[in-house]
């Protein structure tokens, strides 16, 4: 159980994945995915339930063995250092990883002595943890009283014990309120600011939008895109048209004119009469409403919108998938 | 507000031996007492009822007296009591694993059997205050132990060595099986009959010659004869050895079970 001298050169990616892959009986749940997240970076993996985030980021955190491929993590290589490398890491999972049963201190107090800390350091660093994830108020109480967002914050102050140098978070919003998704999003912002590369996975376009200095699109367990937020938004065109019909019968003339006039696929909403279309510009999407009214099918609702994960998933895959489907399996 | 600008960064400590985070575990398992006292109800009950039930609804009929069946009973229930404890040991394992905090034990770089050893000093604790308030409850309803105090320090160290052993089966069961409930179900359907088909209620002198093959071979009839013989004076050495067959066996054969298990989850 050597930890090795770490051999991370100073250019060297935090992590560095080459054909990572694992199957779950005859499911290929990750199919051979490469990535290059360098130090400091917030990198975001975007994708559908079921898509292999989860089963990625428990590989690379040392919870699950890869069948295939290779992988380094802060110069440490997985299948043969496991160890070292759950010396450089934290992960917070999709669900608390604490004691429901301990208060928020003894969780921290435990976690810290288990790493090692003599009685008081570890008190003391509990301490400071509370303080700093304002749960020093609740910090006597049993994780079982504590609400969401508090308790994906203890989860979060679990994992920095020790600072790692990178810190996994596997879905670190979902099931949040607005309010306490805000909270998580700065607190994300900031850790990365004090220099820890973090690989999160979401479902959001726009969590990973709004944190993420690159994005990789993953689905069936394939990299399928890999790009700043511009960049992928690009390749999705600047935004979307969504359009409502008063009588669902005029949904195919409808379809076929929008795609006439913008020159792209439509989509057909899950449920009533909307279609979805990616519009180059609101000039062309005023047209194409124009379009419309002048044929005389009338409009229930109409709006403009950044790309949903849905949309983005159309456009990078050409429509073959339909991820929203996925998710609601 | 939070504000984790003032967190310093912090380096890892020089390691901790394996002894000081199995140490952690099992002040975990201290804090648990604290904070749930009930689960000391799930513990003692059953023996509470049976031990009273038992005494006085068929102790008359069984070996004339109440108060004689008290001497013959109390023995076994004790082991009775440690066999059922280690069952909810087991489903704590199999919560803590669904509720995923098993997964941030295994990304800390912690000695892989440390939560296992302090899960057995959790169980060991358990099974020494579940022992007391049942010996408690039979000394008031009139139990004499003949051996006096060091009889009975003697029957409680093999009744750990019994929870010690017995305890592994259920921690095997805790990493296969996915939810508590089940491992609870498995576990009572697999003992009941273990723990009535032996000499912990009754003589089986009067059983039938299948049945009472089993029962004499029976290891919880075997641990249960080593504790009455410890509590009475009466003990042989061959009884303890007897005793301690099947935990000993237990341990050496699930140990490394559990471990691979583990690792493999």
């Amino acid at each position: 159980m050597t930890d090795g001298p770490s051999i991370l050169a100073p250019d060297d990616p935090a992590i560095r994945v080459r054909g990572l892959a694992r199957s779950f009986g005859a499911t290929q749940a990750v199919a051979g995915i490469d990535l290059d997240v360098p130090r400091g970076m917030i990198f975001a993996i975007l994708g559908p339930n079921g898509a292999g985030k989860t089963t990625l980021l428990r590989m690379l955190a040392t919870l699950l063995e890869p069948d295939g491929g290779e992988a380094t993590v802060m110069g440490h290589d997985l299948r043969r250092a496991p160890h070292a490398v759950r010396g450089a890491i934290a992960m917070t999972g999709q669900f608390a990883s604490l004691d429901e049963d301990l208060t928020g201190r003894e969780n921290l107090i435990m976690l810290s002595r288990l790493w090692g800390f003599g009685r008081r350091a570890a008190r003391e660093r509990a301490a400071d943890l509370l303080a700093a994830f304002d749960l020093a108020d609740a910090a006597n109480r049993q994780v079982q009283d504590y609400s969401g967002g508090m308790r994906r914050r203890l989860d979060i102050a679990a994992s920095l014990i020790v600072t790692p140098g990178v810190l996994f978070l596997d879905e670190p919003t979902t099931g949040l309120d607005p309010s306490a998704r805000q909270k998580v999003w700065r607190l994300i912002r900031r850790l990365a600011a004090s220099g820890v590369t973090i690989l999160l996975t979401t479902q959001y376009l726009e969590e990973a939008d709004q944190l993420a200095a690159r994005i990789a699109v993953i689905d069936h367990g394939r990299k399928i895109a890999e790009g700043t937020s511009r960049e992928l938004k690009a390749a999705t065109g600047s935004g979307f048209l969504h359009v409502t019909l008063a009588d669902a019968a005029e949904l195919e003339q409808a379809a076929g004119m929008l795609a006439a006039r913008l020159g792209a696929s439509v989509q057909h909403g899950a449920q009533g009469a909307v279609l979805s279309v990616m519009a180059g510009s609101p000039e062309a999407a005023s047209a194409a409403l124009s379009d419309l009214i002048g044929a005389g099918i009338g409009l229930a609702d109409f709006s403009m919108g950044t790309p949903t994960l849905d949309e983005v998933f159309f456009a990078l895959t050409g429509g073959s998938d339909a991820p929203a489907e996925e998710a609601a399996q | 507000m939070t504000d984790i600008a003032s967190l310093k960064r912090m380096e890892r400590p020089a390691p901790p031996s394996g002894m000081s985070n199995a140490l952690v575990f099992g002040w975990r398992a201290v804090l648990k007492f604290r904070h749930v006292p009930e689960q000391m109800f799930d513990l003692v009950m059953t023996p509470i009822m049976f031990t009273l039930l038992f005494t006085f609804v068929f102790g008359g009929a069984l070996a004339g007296s109440p108060d004689d069946y008290l001497q013959f009973f109390l023995p076994g229930i004790l082991v009775q009591t440690v066999v059922f404890n280690a069952v909810y040991s087991g489903m704590g394992l199999s919560t803590d694993f669904q509720k995923g905090l098993f997964d941030r034990f295994r990304t800390l770089p912690v000695w892989s059997l440390a939560p296992f050893a302090g899960l057995m000093v959790g169980d060991i604790l358990r099974h020494l205050i579940a022992g007391m308030i049942i010996l408690a409850i039979g000394l008031m309803l009139g139990y004499r132990p003949e051996a006096g105090i060091l009889g009975v320090a003697g029957a409680f160290v093999l009744l750990l060595g019994i929870g010690f052993g017995v305890g592994w089966i259920f921690l095997v069961l805790g990493l296969l099986v996915r939810t508590p409930t089940t491992v609870m179900t498995l576990g009572f359907t697999f003992l009941f009959p273990v723990i009535f088909a032996s000499n912990i209620m009754v003589d089986p002198a009067t059983m039938p010659d299948w049945l009472r093959a089993f029962v004499e071979v029976n290891p919880v009839s075997l641990m249960t004869t080593a504790m009455r013989g410890l509590m009475a004076g009466t003990v042989t050495a061959a009884e303890i050895g007897r005793a301690l067959i099947a935990p000993v066996a237990l341990t050496v054969l699930l140990a490394p079970l559990t471990l691979i298990l583990y690792r493999r989850k």
